[in-house]
């Protein structure tokens, strides 16, 4: 079921430039476990389009199958949301991209639907350089189905009933930059502060934008001998870099500063601004970014943050060099080239 | 020198305008296109003609033939049996293709390697022309002394056959438009093989064409092309695919199409986008997903693309997506014969996917029917919020076929069906989008960014209440089930029509068939004719079934229904959805993977006439 929220609020909550709350961007009351990491998401989600000034029924919420993939139930109710079939997600969102490149694509799926059945759908939609935001709810298991090993569980952990992983851990996020995506990033649901600035900057981001965001599973993934519990995650999480998302027309107030900080423009004139916490902390090379991530998860850490950001790559559309009239709002008079030129064609055939 | 002259056997065939000319070549050679000017040459005389290319699953170095038929009667099906003319240029298929040769016909070969004793037989004549050696002399270059092999056995044919060379070099003109330095070339190698028949035998044969004006306006092509140009007319803008025999050429040429009609003028921009996809799965996902946000969008396959394919066409058909799903039907199961032709995906397109469900099917005959169905599916997925999946095959997409020709009428709109606009939707008080305020199961729908705050909602495949809620209430459920049922059932209104043959005095016997199968009726009916027997047709264009299907059937005594898959899968159709007693229906079932023939129907229908008076005898 799904339950509507109240649309009561405060009076004076407060508005973004579209004179929108932030209550206008919430969705139906959420069903997923009380304290599931999918609903700290669905918050930053929430929030981050709000202060983008986002118009809510510009988005086109996707998903596939399985928890996380119900969570586009539970933001942005004036979007349209297309709840797909399991690890299909990117071909479908493939297809509305294509269809109508105005829309922001902000997609939602899980490790299953990602990392395991829909593995391959997942390689070719970052090799397709979709222009969307792909985020994957990490939380190494099975949910709705009471919680079997994932593809992203590491090996050697148990899950809630000690059943042992037994095989090598798929990273999404090693993938997609093997595959060419061009904005990259590891978060935490637990960590709104990372969290909100790489949500608004990956839909910024003009191209296929991957954020893998591990999110605890409260009821079957978070006791002791896991990795992707909350207090493991605590304990183990380590960041690179620190990042502001400063939107195209605020002031920028204070200076970078050479070293510690840098500043990357993104296509539509916004900026990341990246506060390194590690000296060797860079965004453009894919290769250290893949370096870094297996060293920490040698030393047993969960390394999060902006992992790699290309602004300046091309994405699908102009790669194929579509039309910037979106093909679903072309007319019949566009797309039928009419009886006289079907005359002559027939006369190819004589 | 030719080995064995022309005059002496008793029965020689002997015909003007009606014999079968059998090409055996290897394939990757480069014979498709000289096999395809001799075909094309006879239609240019005004003599109907179809041509059959039979080939391997293979690239190069495999046994591959071409079978043109020519009949100023207009009975174009595959004849079958012996051909009266093959031209053995395939070492490796010789000694089958001298038996494919019909008792005193002629066998053209290369006689440059003589013949073995085995491979004479005193039934036939031979016309032996040393092309190896003539092109081993003419020539220098390896693939230039291949591919005029071919334009030789052309060019001898001309003069055997009575082909007006003019027609020939015209069609050589026109093939090499653009690179006229071909042109003079490949017109001597014609000559070369012209002027050989005439020196070395009494040309022509006693088989011959006669220029006739039996063509009028039709055209030669096929049906994967006239499906292909049928999307770009019907306005489809997005196309996910994956390579599939025989499906990829409607892709290939809807892309060759585009690239030609669908470039802005002003900015050199596509009007269009197609993914090569990872699997079909993603295929049909990209054409769902587009079709989502309000554009037409197909993809196409065949057989075991269908099998993959059928979880999303599920969800197409329960979340109410317009698609178009071309399916060029190939010989199953599995991989089967990926070469060979069969309408064998019938119940598997019918109920594709798990749980209640049912597809649209339209099921062309020609490619004529190919551009105006993919037109028309376009507009009927529209209109019905569902897949409609064009099932053609491999006869069809594949080989070329004489047909009517193409037209489209300006004044025609598409019908985009019942999609609300923001201006509508402000108007509404109650926006619901599975309400059915029509009264016909189709509900409306709203299109991603339409409206600032009115009707977004979440598509799904899971149930959902009349307003895309998620439920689980066993009534919801019910009602849009009954709901999606009494939309199948106005779908009827909206198909083509069956297409009915029936004579003022009813006959006994009622024939129903679709798809290509219609191609040998005509001439069954002339042979059934022959042996006193009268028949009314029934031609099936569309699935779910008009009730004039069931009237037909009824008020015939003896009803066949004629297909191309061994398990008559139209038959099960037709019982399960009109209930009709399976033993009215005759099966007449051809499933070898070739194109069906006359002679095949007309030996099941006297069979069966002949086992039931066999059994009144014995009663």
């Amino acid at each position: 079921m799904s339950y509507q929220k109240s649309k009561f609020h405060h009076p004076r909550l407060p508005v973004n430039d579209l004179g929108l709350t932030y209550r206008d961007y919430e969705g139906a009351l959420s069903t997923l476990c009380a304290g599931c990491g999918h609903d700290a998401i669905t918050s930053a989600i929430v929030q981050a389009c709000f202060e983008l000034s986002l118009p809510p029924h510009q988005v086109a919420k996707m998903s596939g199958i399985g928890c996380s993939s119900k969570a586009p139930n539970y933001f942005l109710n004036k979007a349209h949301g297309f709840n797909s079939v399991h690890g299909r997600m990117p071909s479908v969102t493939t297809g509305a991209n294509l269809a109508n490149r105005d829309l922001t694509y902000l997609a939602m799926s899980g490790d299953g639907d990602s990392a395991s059945i829909g593995l391959g759908q997942f390689a070719h939609v970052v090799r397709r350089q979709l222009d969307m935001l792909y985020i994957v709810a990490n939380n190494g298991v099975y949910g709705l189905t009471k919680g079997q090993l994932a593809a992203t569980a590491d090996k050697g952990v148990t899950n809630k009933t000690g059943e042992l992983s037994l095989f090598t851990d798929i990273d999404l996020c090693v993938m997609a930059l093997q595959l060419g995506a061009t904005f990259v990033a590891r978060s935490f649901s637990g960590d709104k502060k990372q969290l909100v600035p790489l949500i608004k900057a990956a839909i910024s981001h003009q191209g296929f934008a991957f954020l893998d965001i591990v999110s605890p599973c409260v009821t079957f993934n978070n006791h002791a001998s896991s990795t992707r519990s909350y207090d493991y995650v605590h304990e183990h999480i380590t960041t690179a870099a620190v990042t502001d998302f400063i939107p195209v027309k605020k002031e920028i107030t204070s200076d970078c500063q050479a070293g510690v900080c840098e500043d990357v423009c993104l296509h539509d004139g916004s900026l990341m601004r990246i506060h390194k916490l590690q000296a060797d902390y860079s965004t453009n090379n894919a290769m250290k970014a893949i370096n870094d991530i297996e060293n920490h998860k040698q030393k047993g850490e969960i390394l999060t943050g902006l992992f790699y950001l290309d602004p300046n790559g091309d994405s699908f559309h102009e790669i194929n060099n579509s039309s910037d009239t979106p093909l679903n709002k072309l007319n019949q008079d566009v797309l039928c080239p009419g009886n006289r030129v079907l005359s002559s064609i027939n006369d190819s055939f004589r | 020198m030719s080995q064995i002259c022309v005059t002496s056997l008793p029965n020689t065939c002997h015909s003007v305008n009606d014999f079968v000319v059998r090409f055996a070549n290897t394939n990757g050679t480069g014979s498709a296109s000289a096999n395809n000017m001799f075909a094309k040459a006879i239609i240019r005389m005004g003599i109907p003609v179809s041509a059959k290319n039979i080939f391997p699953s293979n690239i190069q170095g495999m046994p591959t033939w071409y079978e043109v038929r020519i009949n100023e009667n207009n009975f174009l099906a595959r004849r079958g049996g012996r051909s009266e003319l093959v031209v053995a240029m395939n070492a490796q298929s010789l000694a089958d293709d001298i038996e494919s040769v019909a008792s005193g016909g002629y066998m053209l070969y290369d006689s440059s390697r003589a013949l073995q004793t085995s491979e004479i037989r005193d039934d036939i004549h031979y016309l032996a022309i040393p092309i190896s050696a003539i092109c081993q002399k003419e020539y220098q270059d390896p693939r230039q002394r291949q591919l005029f092999k071919n334009v030789i056995y052309v060019g001898a044919l001309a003069a055997l056959l009575n082909i007006e060379f003019d027609v020939l070099k015209a069609l050589v003109a026109e093939q090499f438009r653009g690179k006229d330095k071909l042109i003079t070339p490949n017109i001597y190698a014609l000559e070369l093989g012209y002027q050989y028949a005439h020196q070395h035998f009494q040309c022509p044969l006693t088989l011959k064409v006669e220029r006739r004006k039996l063509i009028n306006n039709r055209i030669m092509v096929d049906g994967n092309t006239a499906t292909a140009l049928g999307a770009v007319y019907g306005g489809a803008t997005v196309v996910g695919w994956y390579p599939i025999t025989p499906s990829t050429s409607v892709v290939e040429k809807f892309a060759s199409y585009c690239a030609r009609l669908r470039i802005d003028p002003a900015t050199g921009k596509k009007n269009y986008a197609l993914v090569q996809a990872e699997d079909e799965l993603a295929a049909i996902g990209i054409a769902i997903g587009a079709s989502w946000n309000g554009a037409r969008a197909f993809t196409a396959t065949s057989g075991p693309g269908i099998s993959l394919m059928t979880e999303f066409l599920g969800l197409a058909y329960f979340a109410e997506i317009p698609m178009v799903l071309v399916n060029v039907q190939r010989a199953g199961p599995s991989t089967g014969m990926p070469t060979r032709t069969q309408q064998s995906d019938i119940l598997a397109c019918a109920y594709a996917s798990h749980g209640d469900t049912k597809q649209v099917l339209l099921f062309p005959q020609d490619p004529f029917e190919c551009f105006t169905m993919s037109t028309q599916a376009f507009d009927l997925a529209d209109q019905l919020q569902t897949p409609v999946i064009i099932m053609s095959d491999l006869d069809l997409g594949m080989n070329d076929h004489l047909t009517a020709e193409f037209s489209w009428d300006d004044e025609q709109n598409y019908q985009l069906g019942k999609v609300l606009s923001a201006k509508q939707l402000d108007e509404l008080d109650d926006y619901g989008r599975y309400l059915d305020v029509d009264n016909d199961g189709i509900c409306y729908r709203t299109l991603p960014g339409t409206h600032p705050d009115k009707g977004a909602f979440f598509t799904r495949g899971t149930s959902r209440n009349r307003y895309a809620g998620y439920t689980e209430k066993s009534a919801d459920y019910v009602e849009n089930m009954e709901r999606l049922t009494k939309k199948f059932t106005h779908a009827i209104s909206l198909m083509p029509a069956p297409e009915i043959n029936q004579s003022t005095k009813r006959a006994k016997i009622g024939l129903l068939f679709f798809g290509t199968s219609s191609h040998a009726i005509p001439e069954a009916i002339q042979q059934l004719k022959d042996h006193g027997l009268s028949v009314d047709t029934l031609r099936i264009r569309a699935f779910p079934f008009s009730d004039s299907i069931s009237d037909f059937i009824d008020v015939h005594e003896d009803v066949f229904i004629i297909e191309q898959n061994r398990d008559s899968q139209m038959r099960t159709l037709l019982s399960n959805e009109l209930s009709i007693a399976p033993a009215k229906l005759n099966a007449i079932a051809n499933f070898d993977g070739l194109p069906l023939t006359s002679t095949f129907v007309v030996s099941h229908v006297l069979e069966h006439f002949a086992k039931q008076s066999s059994a009144t005898q014995v009663g």
